[in-house]
């Protein structure tokens, strides 16, 4: 297999295997987790300032008074690491083409330079991170391989699509060949890991937050 | 400088200082010092024309009229006529027995020296029977010439890589010239069709230093295909700037923005239309507003679709709408037999009095 039949394979076997999986994990999930129910609440609801679902779905994106002095690689480092996520993977002009080709729909991108450098900020942020998660002995401690493996499969496809267009290391060819390979296997682990949290992170909040509203509770 | 090449150039009107300049331009473009031009000149004006014999195989000519008409009027057209080229059926006066006598002809006279290009691949279904030459299969006749070659050069994508003849399903088995060419240096010049200029290149490299230029890890000179289309493209800063034509008739498209969302393979092509051209340095398919279709590449014809974007699925996603129904499926089958558990412990739950605790 030549460097360009692994890209045309990429490109087509590949990403039907992987966004097959990814639907097939992320419908599932979904659903199972969503039919679980929970008995109803009898008491009678109690009512607080603040205390709700939807409260608490944007007052989770706050650090709570205090952590942020207490833990400002967690919260600095995590919100930049997201937020260029979404610049690279939502506003990258390739990434666009690929969501049109898929889905239908398209926006605006933004200059290659502007996702070069913000690939690069969010790759800093991710290793300083990462450093941190192994330096601090309750943060190593608490750490799975799981979360070892997350880190690395969500990393990958950001090394491999900034070192394919600053032509890096490795041809162009074999460079985007394994940028896509990288994110296909990031859809194939997403459904089936901590990852799965960029779908049930907004639900969940709703859900903790609408529990102890009932109680009177601001969560 | 003196040589049987300098004075028939001279005999045709060409100046010393007009073959130093092309010299100096050849060298320049093949990535060469800047004394290498000198050598190329001297080597070039004094050489005996080599003997070179031109195989045709399963190909439809494109590279032959490339490297002929676009550059005959040229002086690189000229130095091609100073090669003695003893076999080429487009080309040649003589025709059927006359044309194979020359053939056999050259190969005994310059045995072990003389250069075989080969165009067109060599199909091996049928024993070979899908193109024959004088009653004899190409893959014979590709043998017999290569044993006496001091190299191949295998122009144009079908005798480099297969090209067209050997695209998915392949139906007449072909091969490129290097899948059977084992013992014999092969420089492949692909493309569909090659530039001229880099055919002249390797020849002159080849009359100057008496070897080959240096190669990539597919066989083809290294100063020629070193970089990508994509690379060294005039419309490059849209690409950077993110700004596409999104149709061929659009604003973007007149403006002369990047091709890429049109299916430009520019970013994975090795060649060197951005910046030697076509047709005297005219143009080249990006300027005249056509996306690179990725002609030197190995298999570009099953390379997912010419107008389709890099980063866009090469194929239709065949089974998603089965994977989410499966999904789907899976998630309400795990969610009954969660509801079905559920029921169960609470039909068998049994109330725990303060008197079972005392027990």
């Amino acid at each position: 297999m030549n460097e360009l039949e692994f890209l045309t394979w990429t490109r087509g076997p590949g990403l039907d295997i992987a966004v097959g999986i990814f639907l097939l994990g992320v419908l599932w999930r979904l659903i199972e987790i969503y039919t679980l129910g929970r008995k109803k609440d009898l008491a009678a609801p109690r009512h607080a300032a603040g205390a709700s679902g939807l409260h608490t779905v944007f007052r989770r994106s706050l650090p709570p008074p205090g952590m942020l002095k207490r833990s400002p690689v967690s919260y600095i480092g995590g919100y930049i690491f997201h937020i260029g996520l979404a610049i690279i993977v939502f506003l990258g002009a390739p990434h666009i083409l690929l969501i049109q080709n898929l889905v239908g729909l398209s926006w605006p991108s933004l200059p290659s330079q502007f996702i070069g450098l913000t690939a690069v900020v969010t790759m800093a942020a991710m290793v300083v991170m990462l450093a941190d998660r192994i330096n601090k002995p309750v943060k190593r401690f608490l750490s799975t391989f799981e979360d070892w493996f997350t880190w690395a499969v969500t990393f990958l496809p950001v090394l491999t699509g900034w070192m394919a267009t600053q032509h890096l290391l490795l041809p162009y060819t074999q460079m985007l060949a394994l940028h896509i390979l990288s994110a296909e296997i990031l859809l194939v682990v997403l459904p089936f890991s901590k990852l799965f949290h960029g779908f049930t992170l907004f639900g969940s909040r709703w859900y903790n937050g609408r529990v102890n509203a009932h109680k009177g509770v601001p969560v | 400088m003196q040589g049987p090449l300098i004075d028939t150039l001279a005999r045709r009107g060409v100046t010393r200082r007009t073959f130093l300049k092309y010299c100096a331009t050849l060298a320049s473009m093949m990535a060469l010092p800047p004394t290498a031009g000198r050598a190329m000149a001297e080597a070039m004006a004094a050489a005996r024309r080599p003997s070179v014999i031109w195989l045709p195989f399963q190909e439809c000519t494109g590279c032959t009229e490339s490297i002929t008409r676009s550059h005959s009027p040229t002086i690189e057209g000229m130095i091609f006529d100073m090669i003695s080229l003893d076999y080429q059926e487009t080309l040649m006066a003589a025709a059927g027995h006359q044309a194979e006598e020359a053939l056999h002809a050259a190969m005994q006279d310059n045995a072990g020296k003389y250069l075989l290009i080969v165009d067109g691949s060599i199909p091996l279904g049928q024993d070979g029977a899908y193109s024959c030459i004088g009653g004899r299969s190409n893959v014979d006749i590709l043998k017999e010439a290569a044993q006496g070659a001091a190299a191949v050069i295998a122009v144009g994508s079908c005798a480099s890589f297969g090209g067209i003849p050997k695209a998915n399903p392949n139906p007449t088995g072909a091969v490129s010239v290097s899948d059977l060419v084992k013992d014999k240096p092969i420089v492949n010049i692909p493309g569909c069709p090659p530039i001229p200029v880099v055919m002249t290149g390797v020849l002159a490299h080849y009359l100057t230093f008496g070897s080959l230029p240096e190669l990539d890890d597919k066989g083809r000179p290294k100063s020629f295909f070193g970089e990508t289309i994509h690379d060294r493209c005039y419309r490059r800063p849209f690409y950077d700037q993110g700004k596409f034509a999104k149709t061929f008739d659009d604003e973007g498209a007149r403006q002369g923005w990047c091709l890429f969302e049109l299916g430009c393979k520019g970013p994975v092509t090795h060649n060197a239309c951005a910046t030697v051209k076509w047709n005297g340095g005219t143009s080249w398919p990006v300027e005249s507003g056509h996306g690179c279709l990725g002609c030197s590449e190995p298999d570009f014809w099953d390379g997912g679709g010419f107008y389709k974007a890099l980063s866009a699925p090469a194929d239709p996603l065949k089974f998603a709408a089965a994977a989410a129904v499966v999904g789907a499926g899976a998630g309400v089958a795990v969610s009954v037999a969660n509801r079905v558990k559920k029921s169960a412990a609470k039909a068998t739950h049994e109330t725990t009095t303060l008197a079972d605790l005392e027990k």
